[in-house]
């Protein structure tokens, strides 16, 4: 849509007449593909999560009726197995998010900022090296690790070298916070939190932390995604000009300083997009689950993406499944204007705005470049 | 920006109208094309002569476990095609639930295939399945209690393809280095419990398992209950029988004597903590014995019949059954097909290649004659108990073996009392 907005801002112009239509024509085809391979479905799958249709058939023949909201209600409200199922898959997604999103995007810009010296030597080599992960299937990434971190994996080898008895891990359930508790002597959590709790999963549970079984799961998106959003930090570092470190750096900033307060901020949009497709990333892990763990140990692995397609196709319960996938299309987009909200451009802060807080001598040029430069990469 | 926001929604709107149209004309036309065209009613098909017939090529879907079981099932479906005259080709699917699905949702399934136990229920409330199940000639041969695995509502749906049940597997050397013989094998859980303590040194533990209802269901069985009636009907999960079964386990975990194969000692299953030595004992099916020759050549095993527990001699039995679809063009060659698949002579060779049990009962002789060390599985059918079939019943099994990880911590009773809630949940 952005790519046609020029030419239809300009609708008056005599030389202009044609160019509405012949816009239309020319994205026709990506129209009808789009349509037809994405729109289409997803208002079948919309459907179906409002409907009883029992896979047998099309989802639109007469004897499959609507049946309202009773999907949802069964997994957001139902009591049973489905809602409980459907809280413990959030929790455990929730915990693989929070720990993987800042970890993977603070490895990767720290990844990008080595490698993007100029001094550092064999520079190509490490590009090479750290993007190596992203580009092997995730199915094999997963068989590796399935190897790595077995019971007596070369994880746990390298582990027992420094006496420390690894844990078993593909196959041990226990949250890695109850774990962290239990030598404090706290082995059954308060009453307040065991006896109350939200999607059927009890407080004392969402706060148990990932599984050590997630946590595996959790090093690995760090290991295979780190690369990729090296790679765009890489080119986003490249992309800014040098004028503006080098005036800094006659301002008398530290390497630190620059980082922080030069860098980054020239950083944000780039940031914005490797958060918002880590999460959504996050949000739809599948792969891994299918073919390591099956949402195993004691369904500490499950996702809800997972989830959805279990319910579906191996329990028939196809509505569930549809609405499960409707539940995490609706998360994502929440935690993705949310995340937009924070990152959102704030102007010049005011205290800024009148120089800098501490008075003295130092750098009268160097605070005000910085908001300046990312006010103009962001139009 | 904002003329562009409104034009946007425009496109949208345009590809919305589009998108409708377009699943408009998908729906009159190219799902529901032959409702009616089936001939069986929707009670059943009562006689050969209501099946479709046709001359169109039957497809087999099979859910492999390997090369050897594609390649002994392609040889009997292609000898049944060359004396039938019917084509007919396998397809080894490597996702069968969803490729399943995939074919009854586009009414175009294939027309024979591998069903489960867990998903009868499902496919056979949907309509998808055609339950030929009384028009078996060889109907009489099948162990009742597969029969009985198969039935859906008071119907046979399908052939029982073959079966395997759960016994014990005592790895030699260490029956020997313990000074036990052949009159030691346990007769009762007293016995299986001293066994395990004398098993159980400083590498090797007495008894290991997966921590899962398809292992421990067995003491369930032993101890007269299991988590649902026969037929799967009614949810007899927090059965005083259960409790027992459960508490038994429970002791053995506390003792140490008997750990879980995944969690305890890092083993995929029982038969892989067995060859590897860290078990001297595991509860087993008859897969086991493939898994032992490919795996660990040189360990040497007897099985034996699992220990009687409080209500007698029991054991879980798995089986998968012969679905044929509904909606299939030439239901008449299927239900022929099957009925080869199910003879002895087709059921023996399947068995020799992927070393599963035969379904029928006048196939047992002989296999007991090429198996004769093997036979412990086979006479397990009699006491043999099936898991649950209703409808969702393999999430409630799924989410017990989670709870049995937990096992040496919470109680059996509040888990069997779960069980029991999420079962009376399923409805009937």
């Amino acid at each position: 849509m952005t790519t046609t907005a020029p030419a239809l801002r300009r609708r008056h112009g005599g030389i202009h007449r044609g160019e509405a239509a012949s816009g239309w024509l020319f994205t026709a085809p990506m129209i009808v593909l789009l349509g037809l391979f994405l729109v289409i479905p997803v208002l079948m799958a919309l459907w179906v999560s409002f409907s009883d249709w029992n896979g047998n058939g099309s989802p639109f023949a007469s004897g499959v009726s609507f049946v309202g909201t009773d999907n949802y209600h069964a997994i957001l409200a139902g009591g049973g197995l489905a809602e409980q199922d459907f809280g413990t898959a959030l929790r455990n997604n929730a915990w693989y998010v929070v720990l993987v999103v800042p970890l993977q995007t603070a490895l990767s810009l720290y990844l990008a900022v080595l490698v993007d010296r100029r001094m550092l030597r064999g520079r190509g080599f490490f590009r090479t090296a750290f993007y190596f992960p992203s580009v092997t299937s995730s199915v094999a990434i997963t068989v590796l690790w399935l190897f790595l971190f077995s019971a007596s994996g070369a994880v746990n080898q390298v582990l027992s070298w420094f006496g420390v008895h690894g844990p078993n891990w593909f196959s041990d359930p226990s949250g890695v916070i109850h774990d962290a508790l239990q030598p404090l002597g706290v082995d059954q959590g308060p009453a307040a939190l065991t006896q109350h709790g939200f999607l059927g999963v009890s407080w004392w549970d969402w706060i148990g932390g990932p599984s050590v079984a997630m946590t595996a799961f959790i090093l690995m998106a760090i290991f295979t995604t780190s690369g990729t959003f090296m790679l765009v930090f890489l080119a986003a570092l490249q992309n800014l000009s040098s004028e503006v470190t080098e005036a800094a750096m006659v301002d008398g900033a530290n390497g630190w300083q620059r980082f922080w307060r030069i860098t980054l901020p020239q950083l944000r949009p780039t940031l914005f997009t490797v958060l918002t497709l880590g999460l959504i990333g996050g949000w739809q892990i599948f792969d891994q689950i299918y073919t390591g763990t099956q949402g195993g140990p004691a369904k500490t692995t499950l996702s809800p993406a997972y989830l959805s397609y279990q319910t579906a196709f191996t329990n028939q319960q196809w509505g569930q499944g549809a609405a499960i996938a409707f539940i995490l299309f609706v998360i994502i987009v929440a935690f993705t204007l949310l995340q937009r909200w924070v990152l959102r451009e704030r102007g010049v802060p005011r205290r800024k705005r009148f120089g800098p807080v501490t008075p003295g001598p130092a750098t009268p040029g160097a605070t005000p470049a910085a908001p300046a430069t990312a006010s103009e990469v962001t139009p | 920006m904002q003329r562009s926001t409104s034009r946007w929604l425009g496109g949208c709107a345009v590809a919305a109208t589009a998108a409708l149209a377009l699943s408009a004309c998908g729906s009159g036309s190219g799902f529901s094309g032959n409702d009616d065209t089936t001939g069986g009613s929707t009670g059943g098909a009562t006689s050969t002569a209501n099946l479709t017939s046709s001359d169109s090529a039957l497809t087999v879907m099979i859910g492999s476990s390997g090369d050897a079981e594609a390649t002994a099932v392609k040889k009997a479906v292609s000898d049944w095609s060359a004396s039938s005259g019917t084509k007919a080709s396998v397809v080894a699917a490597t996702d069968l639930n969803q490729q399943l699905a995939q074919g009854f949702a586009a009414k175009k399934p294939a027309d024979v295939f591998y069903l489960s136990t867990d998903a009868l229920a499902g496919y056979a409330s949907n309509g998808s399945l055609l339950p030929y199940g009384d028009l078996l000639q060889n109907k009489a041969d099948f162990y009742p209690s597969l029969v009985s695995s198969f039935t859906y509502q008071g119907q046979l749906y399908c052939a029982p393809k073959d079966f395997s049940t759960l016994q014990l597997v005592i790895r030699d050397d260490d029956w020997k280095a313990a000074g036990l013989t052949d009159k030691d094998y346990p007769k009762s859980w007293d016995d299986l419990e001293a066994l395990a303590k004398k098993l159980t040194t400083g590498k090797t533990v007495g008894l290991s398992t997966n921590g899962e209802y398809a292992r421990i269901g067995a003491f369930m069985v032993q101890a007269g209950g299991n988590l649902m009636n026969d037929d799967s009907t009614q949810a007899t999960a927090n059965s005083d029988a259960n409790v027992q079964a459960l508490t038994f386990v429970k002791k053995l975990l506390d003792e140490g004597v008997y750990k879980y194969a995944k969690e305890g000692l890092g083993e995929g299953d029982g038969g892989q903590a067995l060859g590897s030595g860290k078990a001297a004992m595991t509860i087993e099916g008859n897969w086991v014995t493939g898994e032992l020759k490919n795996d660990f050549p040189d360990v040497k095993y007897t099985v034996v019949p699992l220990p009687s527990g409080p209500a007698g001699q029991g054991t879980l039995q798995f089986s998968n059954c012969w679905g044929i679809a509904k909606d299939s063009p030439n239901q008449a060659a299927a239900l022929k097909l099957v009925e080869q698949l199910t003879s002895t002579d087709d059921q023996l060779a399947f068995s020799k290649a992927f070393g599963v049990l035969p379904s029928i009962q006048s196939a047992a002789d002989a296999w007991k004659t090429d198996n004769p060390t093997l036979v412990p599985f086979l006479d397990g059918a009699n006491y043999a108990k099936g898991v649950p079939t209703a409808k969702g019943a393999s999430d409630v099994v799924a989410d017990f073996n989670s709870q049995l990880t937990n096992l040496a911590k919470s109680g059996p009773k509040t888990i069997l009392d779960t069980v029991q809630k999420n079962l009376e949940a399923l409805g009937p």
